[in-house]
């Protein structure tokens, strides 16, 4: 196809990379706002995760990690954005672009560590209990490193989540690589479209495969456990492999594929 | 966009406003109809190719790999990346936000479906073997009704997704009510964006509502224990797809 060249030339146009609408600038500004939000919405969604699924609210963690995930997914983002936008708050620049990123990265990250957390197996919480440790090491040092593979999934599902939601943001009048293209479709450049998207789908993709590396990497159960070291046995099975009472939506085998 | 009449509300662009709906009911409902028509037919179309892929899947590991593998990828593509790259396929069309929806769409139904065709026990196949059941019978008759729980669990949450998904569309001009939204912003028109939005709500809870309805009649079975509701969460389709992109 044509556009694949055209598109292909775009890209490899040095003027289409510098300057305030360039894409070195967009891309620098997604990865800002992607960082920034990112952060933001571990630090408020993990403390809350960790302490409804330590026990304490269980039953209204459990009602929470369902029903949050299921309102986030039947809000449209791109609804929200402009909302923002024209409230109050979109005279302050950026600010309704990172409530929304936030807003959107909380459901996954929430979700996902309460059920870590809350799903450490039994056995060897309470071994560590009967071993005397305080309720905060048995956080710390057991159900932590235990939940790490669901909340490592949960940052790697919000990272996605808010590389793609910055791109909306540029359709609602902030920064970051959807201005790409939207300016593309605003002066009916197909080529630059095409080209902005496929800049963009290849960020969601490094930040996933990198995300994907770093939980391979920094997984505290592939560790070998060293002598007197207090951290659990190496689970027989993979958390999200837990044996559960059969339910109406059983899941797959292979959770994830590479 | 003239905002001509002198109603009270549409002037002082209010948030809310009577006088919107009542003078753009029309506007509205066509708006409504084609994002209706946009997400019903992404996930009929998802649904008739996601069910020989998940038999693809099923019958051979390697395909399992490839077809998981590739349609989990197209899931991270972002929307407005998803429709960009569509358009120089379909040009400006309707086709390009029914297809972005039917790629996402799958991600969710091959792996709802297969997960149910697994979860069927080998005793239901083995009898129906020996009451001499063929291939294609055993599959319509035995293991497509026994999947049916998981199957319609996916159904829900692509729909759910897709009406969200749809309101993107506005960058092509096939939208729906996102049409409604986008122009709504760049006219500054509180009313019309706050309407737009809430009824896209509204279609998804509806959507929701009626899909599980459907499920509990064609699947009376898995009432049987009504009490055991409060299980662990569910962990197949809620975990790590991303909500709405």
């Amino acid at each position: 196809m044509d556009v694949i060249g055209e598109a292909w030339t775009w890209l490899t146009t040095g003027s289409h990379w510098s300057g305030e609408s360039g894409i070195t600038h967009r891309l620098g500004e997604h990865l800002y706002l992607t960082g920034v939000c990112l952060l933001i919405s571990c630090a408020v969604a993990l403390p809350v995760a960790f302490w409804l699924g330590h026990g304490g609210g269980r039953r209204l963690g459990g009602a929470l990690a369902i029903n949050i995930s299921n309102a986030g997914r039947a809000i449209p983002t791109f609804a929200v954005l402009v909302l923002l936008t024209l409230s109050p708050l979109g005279r302050h620049g950026e600010l309704p672009t990172i409530l929304a990123l936030v807003l959107f990265a909380i459901p996954p990250l929430l979700t996902n560590a309460y059920v870590g957390v809350s799903e450490a197996d039994r056995g060897v919480v309470e071994a560590a209990r009967g071993m005397g440790m305080s309720r905060r090491q048995v956080l710390a040092r057991v159900e932590l490193p235990l939940a790490f593979p669901l909340i490592m999934t949960g940052v790697r599902t919000a990272a996605v989540q808010i590389v793609a939601t910055a791109t909306l943001a540029a359709l609602a009048g902030g920064g970051g690589l959807g201005r790409v293209i939207t300016a593309g479709f605003a002066r009916y450049h197909t080529e630059q479209v095409v080209a902005g998207a496929v800049v963009v789908a290849l960020l969601a993709l490094a930040v996933e495969g990198l995300l994907v590396l770093a939980q391979r990497l920094f997984d505290p159960n592939r560790r070998r456990p060293r002598p007197g070291d207090a951290a659990p046995p190496r689970p027989t099975h993979h958390p999200t492999q837990l044996p559960t009472r059969p339910s109406t939506q059983p899941r797959p085998d292979g959770r994830r594929l590479p | 966009m003239s905002a001509a009449t002198a109603e009270s509300c549409l002037t002082a662009n209010e948030w809310i406003c009577g006088e919107y709906v009542s003078s753009r009911a029309e506007e509205l409902t066509d708006a409504t109809v084609e994002h209706v028509l946009i997400t019903v037919t992404a996930v009929a179309i998802a649904v008739l190719v996601a069910l020989p892929l998940a038999l693809l899947a099923r019958r051979w590991r390697f395909a399992a790999g490839g077809i998981l593998g590739l349609t989990t990828v197209l899931y991270t593509v972002p929307t407005l990346a998803m429709y960009a790259l569509l358009l120089p396929v379909f040009g400006i069309s309707m086709s390009v936000v029914i297809c972005g929806l039917v790629l996402y769409s799958l991600t969710i139904l091959v792996r709802n479906m297969l997960t149910g065709l697994q979860s069927v026990p080998e005793e239901a196949r083995e009898a129906a073997v020996g009451l001499g059941y063929g291939r294609g019978r055993m599959l319509f008759a035995i293991e497509l009704p026994l999947a049916l729980p998981a199957l319609m669990a996916g159904i829900r949450i692509a729909t759910v997704s897709a009406v969200s998904l749809t309101t993107v569309g506005a960058i092509v001009g096939y939208g729906g009510l996102g049409n409604l939204i986008y122009s709504g912003m760049h006219s500054y028109f509180k009313a019309q964006v706050l309407t737009a939005s809430a009824l896209c709500v509204a279609l998804a809870v509806l959507a929701d509502v009626a899909l599980l309805t459907v499920q509990r009649l064609i699947t009376p079975w898995t009432r049987a224990g009504g009490a055991k509701r409060r299980g662990p969460v569910p962990r197949d389709s809620v975990l790590d797809v991303p909500g709405t992109v």
